[in-house]
């Protein structure tokens, strides 16, 4: 039975080529739209999580602090879970770097007497605190130590990271329902005019006796065939756009393994599903 | 075998297209159902491949009821059936030898044991010689051959006919008759619905039903009964 379905399914495609062949040219350019967006997606996130890893929180310390007082605040803060990395600046260290950085202000740093910098302890986050509320918190510990006299901690910039964040997630997912949405269409309408195509075959079938799984199981396998086919050529369609645009605008990465595989899986189950709807609801008329 | 009893379907805009009609035929007989278009004809053979349920009465099928058959139950009925039409009804896209396999295939026969039953079937139509042939290269009495080499893939107990004859040259027509009646003589049980009747007065031996506006208006077995009586 199995092979005489994938027959069936098959030789439909030679029958009718035009209507296969825009079949799978429609679903492959829906997924197409949804791998660039999930390119898209893919490399904002990553971006974003390259930036969020540079978070930090720096403490100013006031003129005067002990190396006492210093010493166990250290130890105190490199316990607390939020704290990756702790790096203390001294006020000559703060001044080399100072110089280093602003060429212009160099000369006016030299004719200093005194180093207006403050001496700085910067806390490199670990992931999952990086969020604004849990760095605010550790703002609040850091201010409790009577030497320290500020926490900058960039609030307003880390709000805005997280936001891209919730808007590029958001987008891609209403964007790839919609496209989802608009193959799956396409799939029925494919079905249905194949199913129409085979009208007299069909009610031949039923006439010498064939069940109703028998009669489905080919259009079910042509629309599961289509969407592994436009799947595929979807990815490939990313992929060469995503070789187009890493070579010639910016620098990209591609997409894991898993999100390859699941655009595939995904055309073949969405052309599944979507010729099950078609033939459930056209064979009936027949 | 085929039972109808006091059977009629109504359709919601046609009207009555049969009225209380009782039909029963028996193991291997041959009978012609005849009358006007309209009569009815096609019907009664529609109900008896279930392909409607009656809108009163109830028609038995060789165990099966319209009463009680689900929808489910309905290709294991086709396949005891075999079905001729005027207008042949082969695909235009397979040969006259897969036209006959796809009987068989949709019943889930193995491919060696199909190979085989389709020579034989073609032989016994007279159409060994044209298993590749396309339906468009075969003329109407061929074609019908092939479509009765179908009807018979499933080793129906009835061999049910709609105008067989009807798009054939007397000749051709002949031609089919004739292996209606072999295929009656080894037993088989047909039924023919046909408005040729200088064939069916030709064959006197064979059972008439003739229907008219719906209702069995001669048989000829009622007769027989009369006759012994």
């Amino acid at each position: 039975m199995a092979p005489y379905a994938l027959r069936e399914a098959l030789s439909a495609s030679q029958r009718t080529p035009l209507l296969t062949l825009l079949s799978i040219v429609a679903i492959s350019l829906s997924l197409f739209v949804v791998g660039l967006f999930g390119l898209t997606a893919y490399n904002i996130s990553r971006a974003i999580d390259e930036i969020e890893e540079r978070v930090e929180v720096v403490a100013y310390l006031r003129d005067g602090t002990t190396d006492e007082q210093l010493t166990v605040a250290r130890a105190e803060i490199t316990a607390l879970p939020e704290v990756q990395q702790l790096l203390y600046v001294s006020k000559t260290e703060a001044l080399a770097t100072a110089m280093d950085e602003f060429d212009e202000f160099r000369d006016a740093f030299a004719d200093l007497d005194v180093n207006p910098l403050p001496a700085s302890l910067e806390l490199r986050l670990n992931d999952g605190f990086r969020d604004p509320e849990s760095v605010e918190l550790l703002a609040q510990r850091l201010l409790a130590y009577p030497f320290v006299e500020d926490v900058s901690f960039g609030r307003p910039w880390i709000e805005k990271i997280v936001s891209l964040r919730r808007i590029s997630a958001g987008a891609a997912g209403v964007l790839g329902i919609s496209f989802g949405i608009v193959a799956a269409i396409i799939i029925a309408s494919a079905i249905r005019i194949a199913v129409f195509a085979r009208r007299e075959e069909i009610s031949i079938m039923r006439l010498v006796g064939a069940t109703d799984g028998f009669i489905r199981r080919p259009f079910l396998l042509e629309g599961f065939i289509a969407g592994l086919v436009g799947g595929a050529l979807a990815v490939a369609l990313t992929f060469v756009t995503f070789r187009v645009v890493d070579a010639t605008l910016i620098s990209i990465s591609w997409l894991p393994i898993e999100w390859t595989l699941l655009g595939v899986a995904a055309g073949a189950i969405f052309g599944l599903l979507s010729s099950a709807v078609a033939v459930r609801r056209h064979l009936g008329a027949i | 075998m085929i039972k109808l009893t006091s059977v009629s379907k109504e359709y919601p805009r046609a009207g009555h297209a049969l009225r209380g009609v009782s039909l029963h035929i028996r193991k291997g007989e041959f009978a012609f159902l005849t009358g006007h278009s309209g009569a009815g004809k096609s019907t009664v053979l529609r109900l008896i491949q279930m392909a409607e349920r009656p809108s009163a009465g109830e028609v038995r099928v060789s165990g099966f009821s319209s009463k009680r058959l689900r929808r489910r139950d309905i290709p294991q009925l086709r396949r005891k059936l075999g079905v001729i039409f005027q207008e042949f009804r082969l695909l235009p896209d397979r040969t006259a030898a897969e036209n006959v396999a796809f009987a068989l295939e949709v019943t889930g026969s193995k491919p060696s044991i199909i190979s085989k039953r389709v020579g034989r079937l073609l032989a016994q139509v007279g159409l060994a010689h044209k298993a590749q042939a396309m339906p468009d290269a075969l003329s109407g009495g061929e074609r019908q051959r092939v479509a009765i080499a179908r009807a018979l893939a499933n080793d129906p107990f009835i061999l049910l006919a709609d105008e067989p004859t009807g798009n054939l040259d007397e000749w051709a027509a002949r031609g089919i008759f004739d292996l209606f009646r072999e295929i009656n003589a080894s037993g088989m049980t047909v039924l023919m619905a046909t408005h040729n009747l200088e064939l069916v007065r030709a064959h006197p031996e064979y059972r008439v039903v003739e229907l008219g506006e719906g209702e069995i208006v001669y048989d000829s077995a009622d007769e027989a009964v009369v006759d012994r009586s």
